[in-house]
């Protein structure tokens, strides 16, 4: 009889992680509990200073200190052709600082020793002199006719621009707003941000002098395109470098581009001979590492007499910092920004974006962004929330007469939705939260002062990178892979080309194999990271192991489904054309008590085969997905905030996510929290800014504030079904849904709260101060850097 | 450079350790005692990572030097539960998938387990404060709740049999 | 991360560190709780060439009610002050100021003394500490200092401690009438500074105020004391008039900078809002409380 699906673990069961076991008992190999024999300790000198020209390098005293092996600087690095390095968005970016620094943070030196404590010492023993230059912290300044230009290295660079990109109709659109009944205008920031999982990145590099083999394990969400990269850039070739990534603690997107530290440890490793281990601290890790966001938006709406919307502009500016090395597809200069508005029914659309050089760390694409679609989420719920506002109609029956119904539908800026339900998704969250009652509520207290606001966040976002057509990051297809093989005794071992921080791989893909197979989830070993023994994968980040790893291993198991099925049809001495699969278990159609299950059938692979059949059962699957995958969800927050101190406190926030299949219930809700825990922390408290002189503020965790379990919200989640019509088994992503939409939410309920006093706008993060200063001045706040009085 | 000898008891068992003076206990305990499972996530005090009990009392052990244990009891993961039988606790953040990425768990089953000792019936907010000095990036706190409560009815039911 | 090479000393008694300290004539740090200095080490802010460790000398570690004072030893920890029986019963203001300092963890180990010591004009322990007019108590090889912690307060990270003494005891006087204390503080989140912390005692006998003390976190270059409003309350009791003047007292004496917590206009606008609510609250009124958890209902132990 068929094994039941729920019981081995398929689709929708509430596994236990795999993974818990050695976690709970501190059992986790992170990069930093791996010791090497013979292995060293390397630290970095970073630049106090944001721009400075350096003028002179003295490491005789580094060098004189007891332990220290190695001092590395930019001109030993250049002389290895090594100071400079290229970017995954085909920019360079340097490794060291040769001629000048150009953000506070910016690595100088190095240091390698017998232990990290004295190679601190030694690094501070090291003489710089620098000559001060004026630091440009934000788009305008990197805009103005005097500003300095940071990126001097460059041929023919001659202002601070690093990309222009644009989509969409312009005629059109211009037409559109000529003629329309209303336009409704916003400007906001979306500030700089820091995916900041806890643990730091790090790795030891360790070059084998006698095998000339480079192996390096590594916080890494990417190895294979770590791999190839090193391969690059540091001239080696690639079958001869192996990449591991061990148990990571937390990605986000912070662990995906190639950090010079990774490029300097390989090189001293190789120079010494010896395992090198470089771990960075948080401070490092803030300021030096891929930041996400800081982008500066204006948004405008057509909208006819009836709320329905006409038209879409958007201009954003967006701060990529000293050098552009955004790990994103290589068209898209600005992510999928042209996301933005993905679920409503807009007819034309216009988008520019710029993006600027500054003094402040490289990046903007990371943080659960999905490629900026958490910028595009929340410019779009922000524009939809002031537009609602402005025209005085319910927010909810805005949004109601604004969605797609309809599918396929091709969106305002070109992409394709293959199906949603928003309007469900929408009243099932309005009906949860008791919407209607709350309206009410906030009504009542409004006479009696007390300030009470509802916030709305709808939308639908593409997850799942992608389309060989559309993606590629260096011209690499943003295909993802599974090999599957299952053993005599009916056990298997999955490999897979993607690599979790969190998520839960171990457990959930054995459950895609499960669901295919029949075999229980817990006989199947899956492994991950190890660029010698997985095939070739792009990685984890964007949301896309689901919806591309993941149907990989779908296609996988069904390629060693059809071999199990000639092996049945041997054992069963009936044709294929004979046989039904049930789950588990492929039996004679016209005699179903005659069966066997996998397991007989992978016994039989290794004793039992029919003549001209290979033995063994296993096949591999490398997945180019068709399309994205459309994930949905409703966020609603209520919140109430103190009027005389401007500090809200969140009363309810409820989440309805439609992430079609869900593997796994229990995994995906701790996704979603979690994402909602970080959507709460950049609307309440979390950024990074700078002063006038560069200085970076949020360059460790007394600045860069993260939320603890006190102020974190209670989160009510509920669900809708759509299946992904393209993918194997229904998924799509759903990993980083809560920290695209979430943020809107919290934002608009405050503004709600707030909006009886003409104030459209506060920047996040939503401070209390600035709240209080709304209230009292009844004027929006904005809040980009440098920051007020500094 | 200095080296002094102390003596620690570390899970139970009596240690001799060689430690410079300026040997923070958190590498004295991943490097010197080669025991992993204590992390380190920050250079500010504030993630609490490293979290291990000291006499019993949860602290963070990047702001202590490992020469201060001298004299003294520390407790890590390692040595909470046994490798065959888990403490109520790891078993609770297995049940409620309190841990993703797995990181802050050490430290924050120590604080747990140690709030229990203290109180063994503590309410949703009562955890909440318990565990403030441990941060969190993956699970948004909610399932970290729901693992304690868990290891608490585990042990409240572990005591009735006990007296039963 | 890593802090400076430094010479360890581990004295076991006071008069033992006490000779220390006149052998490192002020380039050694007083180690007790270690949740400041030692961050400090670590950055390397602070790279003092010895630490003399305080925690194994005897008897410093005794919280009890003597001769009309509380008294607190140089290595009572916070965690002790939330757990104890007479500070809940009689010092509501430390009852209210222990739990908002830090976080757990940090307040297992950090103490009051070493917290005046440091003297950050961050502090909690600072304001708390003017509000009551504790002293503090020093000792050295010429004797016994009882310094009043309005003149051991100096600047920032800057006490009247002499480097040959060691401070080894703060002392609170004993309420005559009813206590009333309570410590409003904005704080980000748990963890972070206070944007501003206003500490607010009263002594009161029937309506009259025998005793009154406001302390201020966050507006100066160190913990501020408004004298004056103390004055207006002794006086005048708790009314409209009082609360609005002593508001009024408070900001002109708090200096605050816009900083990223928030512009010094919003700091003392928090400055006269919570001088407001905690004698609204010592009257029996309500002051708004939108907090959705209070850390006053849960049954903290540290």
């Amino acid at each position: 009889m068929a094994v039941d699906e729920l019981s081995v673990g398929g689709l929708g069961a509430r596994v236990k992680r795999v993974e818990d076991d050695r976690l709970i008992r501190g059992k986790g190999n992170f990069t930093d509990d791996f010791k090497l024999p013979g292995m060293l300790h390397m630290e970095i000198l970073r630049s106090p200073h944001a721009h400075a020209r350096i003028v002179s390098v003295d490491t005789t005293k580094a060098w004189a200190i007891p332990g220290v092996h190695l001092v590395l600087t930019g001109e030993l690095m250049a002389q290895r052709n090594l100071a400079w390095m290229p970017t995954l968005s085909y920019d360079t970016q340097a490794v060291m600082a040769m001629d000048k620094v150009r953000f506070q943070g910016q690595e100088v030196a190095a240091v390698v020793a017998d232990d990290p404590y004295i190679a601190k010492d030694a690094c501070e023993a090291i003489e710089v002199v620098y000559e001060s230059l004026p630091a440009i912290v934000n788009p305008m300044q990197a805009k103005a006719p005097d500003a300095p230009l940071i990126r001097d290295d460059k041929d023919g660079q001659a202002d601070n621009v690093c990309y222009t990109w644009e989509v969409g109709d312009k005629s059109m659109t211009d037409r559109v707003f000529e003629r329309a009944e209303n336009v409704v205008k916003l400007d906001c920031y979306y500030p700089r941000s820091h995916p900041s999982p806890i643990e730091c990145c790090g790795c030891i590099a360790d070059f084998n002098p006698a095998t000339a083999k480079l192996t390096i394990y590594m916080t890494t969400q990417a190895p294979h395109i770590i791999r190839t990269a090193v391969a690059l850039v540091a001239e080696l070739p690639e079958h001869m470098i192996r990449i591991i990534a061990p148990d990571i603690g937390g990605g986000f997107g912070n662990k995906v581009p190639v950090y010079p530290g990774y490029v300097i440890a390989t090189l001293a490793s190789i120079l010494v001979g010896r395992p090198v281990k470089w771990i960075e601290d948080k401070t490092g890790n803030l300021i030096s590492t891929g930041f996400a966001r800081d982008m500066y938006f204006h948004g405008e709406l057509a909208i006819d007499r009836r709320g329905k919307i006409e038209g879409l502009r958007i201009h954003v500016d967006t701060d990529n910092g000293a050098f552009f090395s955004d790990a994103q597809p290589t068209k898209f200069k600005v992510g999928l920004m042209h996301s933005a508005f993905a679920c409503y029914d807009i007819p034309y659309g216009h988008l520019t974006s710029q993006g600027h050089y500054t003094n402040k760390a490289p990046g903007g694409v990371a943080y659960r962004c999905s490629f900026r679609v958490t910028e595009a989420m929340f410019f779009q719920e922000r524009l939809i929330a002031a537009a609602a506002s402005d025209l005085g109609i319910d927010p909810a029956e805005f949004r109601r007469v604004n969605f797609v119904r309809e599918f396929p539908w091709r969106t305002t800026y070109g992409m394709l939705l293959d199906s949603g339900d928003y309007d469900k998704c929408l009243t099932l969250a309005l009906e949860k939260l008791g919407y209607e009652e709350l309206r009410k509520e906030q009504a009542a207290a409004r006479k009696e002062g007390r300030y009470i606001g509802i916030g709305i966040s709808t939308m639908t976002e593409p997850l799942g990178a992608g389309n060989s057509r559309e993606f590629d990051i260096i011209g690499i297809k943003m295909f993802d892979s599974a090999e599957l093989r299952i053993h005599p005794s009916g056990k298997a071992v999955l490999k897979i080309g993607s690599k979790t921080q969190g998520q839960g791989h171990e457990t959930t893909f054995a459950q895609i194999v499960a669901h295919e197979l029949g075999i229980p989830s817990t006989d199947i070993l899956v492994q991950h990271g190890d660029t010698d023994n997985t095939p070739f994968g792009m990685g984890t980040y964007a949301s896309r192991s689901t919806p591309t790893a993941g149907a990989a291993t779908s296609m996988a198991s069904r390629k060693v489904r059809a071999k199990a099925r000639k092996l049945a049809a041997h054992l069963l001495e009936v044709s294929e054309d004979d046989l039904e699969w049930e789950l588990g278990r492929f039996y004679v159609r016209d005699a179903p008590q005659r069966g066997v299950t996998i397991q007989d059938c992978a016994l039989a692979a290794y004793t039992n085969m029919p003549d001209g059949l290979e033995p063994g059962l296993e096949n591999n699957a490398y997945y180019d997905p068709p399309n994205m995958t459309w994930p949905f969800a409703a966020y609603l927050a209520a919140v109430e905030i103190d009027p005389e101190t401007g500090v809200w406190e969140v009363l309810r926030f409820v989440a309805v996510d439609d992430c079609g299949v869900r593997i796994n219930p229990m995994i995906v809700e701790g996704q979603i929290m979690g994402g909602l825990a970080e959507a709460f922390a950049m609307s309440n408290m979390q950024f990074i800014t700078f002063d006038s002189s560069g200085n970076c503020i949020g360059a460790n965790y007394m600045d860069y504030l993260i939320p603890t379990a006190w102020e974190t919200p209670k989160w009510e989640l509920h669900e809708v079904v759509t299946p992904c019509p393209h993918h194997p088994i229904g998924a799509k992503g759903v990993g980083e849904c809560a920290t695209v939409g979430g943020p809107a939410a919290f934002v608009n309920a405050v503004m709600d709260a707030v909006s009886h006093l003409g104030v459209r706008n506060i920047d996040m993060p939503v401070f209390s101060g600035r709240v209080w200063e709304a209230i009292t001045q009844q004027h929006d706040v904005s809040g980009f850097p440098p920051l007020a009085g500094h | 450079m200095e080296i002094k000898q102390i003596k620690v008891t570390v899970n139970g068992e009596p240690r001799i350790i060689e430690v410079e003076p300026r040997l923070l206990c958190v590498h004295m305990i991943r490097e010197v005692l080669g025991m992993t499972g204590t992390h380190l996530g920050c250079d500010t005090t504030s993630c609490g990572a490293c979290t291990v009990l000291l006499d019993g009392v949860p602290v963070k052990s990047c702001t202590l030097f490992g020469i201060q244990t001298d004299g003294h009891e520390i407790t890590t993961v390692e040595g909470l539960g046994r490798p065959s039988e888990l403490h109520p606790v790891q078993e609770g953040f297995k049940e409620e998938h309190g841990l993703q990425c797995g990181f802050c768990t050490p430290g924050m089953m120590l604080t747990a387990a140690a709030l229990l000792e203290d109180n063994p019936d503590p309410s949703d907010d009562d955890i909440r404060w318990a565990i403030s000095g441990n941060l969190c990036r993956c699970t948004g706190y909610q399932n970290i709740i729901n693992s304690v409560k868990w290891a608490a009815r585990k042990m409240a039911a572990q005591r009735t049999a006990v007296s039963a | 991360m890593y802090p400076s090479r430094f010479h360890y000393e581990a004295p076991s008694s006071i008069d033992e560190a006490l000779q220390l300290l006149s052998v490192y004539q002020g380039e050694a740090k007083v180690l007790s709780g270690g949740m400041s200095l030692i961050p400090l080490m670590k950055l390397r802010f602070a790279s003092p060439s010895a630490i003399i460790d305080v925690n194994n000398i005897p008897g410093l570690d005794d919280l009890y009610e003597d001769g009309g004072q509380l008294r607190i030893g140089a290595l009572v920890r916070n965690r002790t002050i939330i757990r104890s029986d007479v500070v809940r019963a009689r010092y509501p203001l430390m009852a209210s100021v222990a739990p908002q300092i830090a976080d757990p963890l940090v307040r297992g180990r950090s103490t009051v003394v070493g917290s005046l010591c440091h003297c950050d004009p961050q502090g909690d322990w600072g304001a708390a500490m003017l509000a009551l007019n504790a002293e503090v108590v020093a000792v050295s090889a010429s004797g016994e200092r009882r310094i009043p912690v309005a003149d051991f307060l100096l600047g920032p990270f800057q006490t009247s401690l002499r480097p040959d003494e060691l401070a080894i005891e703060a002392r609170v006087p004993a309420p005559s009438g009813q206590p009333f204390g309570v410590y409003h503080k904005l704080e980000r989140k748990i963890g972070d500074f206070a944007t501003v912390g206003v500490a607010v005692f009263l002594d009161r006998s029937g309506s009259s105020v025998t005793g009154a003390g406001i302390g201020l976190t966050g507006v100066g270059g160190t913990n501020v004391k408004v004298s004056a409003a103390e004055e207006v309350l002794v006086r005048g009791g708790v009314n409209d008039d009082t609360i609005g003047e002593a508001a009024r007292l408070a900001a002109e004496v708090a200096k605050p900078q816009t900083d990223q917590r928030g512009s010094a206009e919003y700091k003392l606008h928090l400055v006269r809002t919570f001088v407001t609510r905690a004698l609204q609250t010592a009257i029996g009124r309500e002051p708004i409380d939108i907090r959705q958890r209070r850390f006053e209902d849960v049954g903290a132990l540290a």
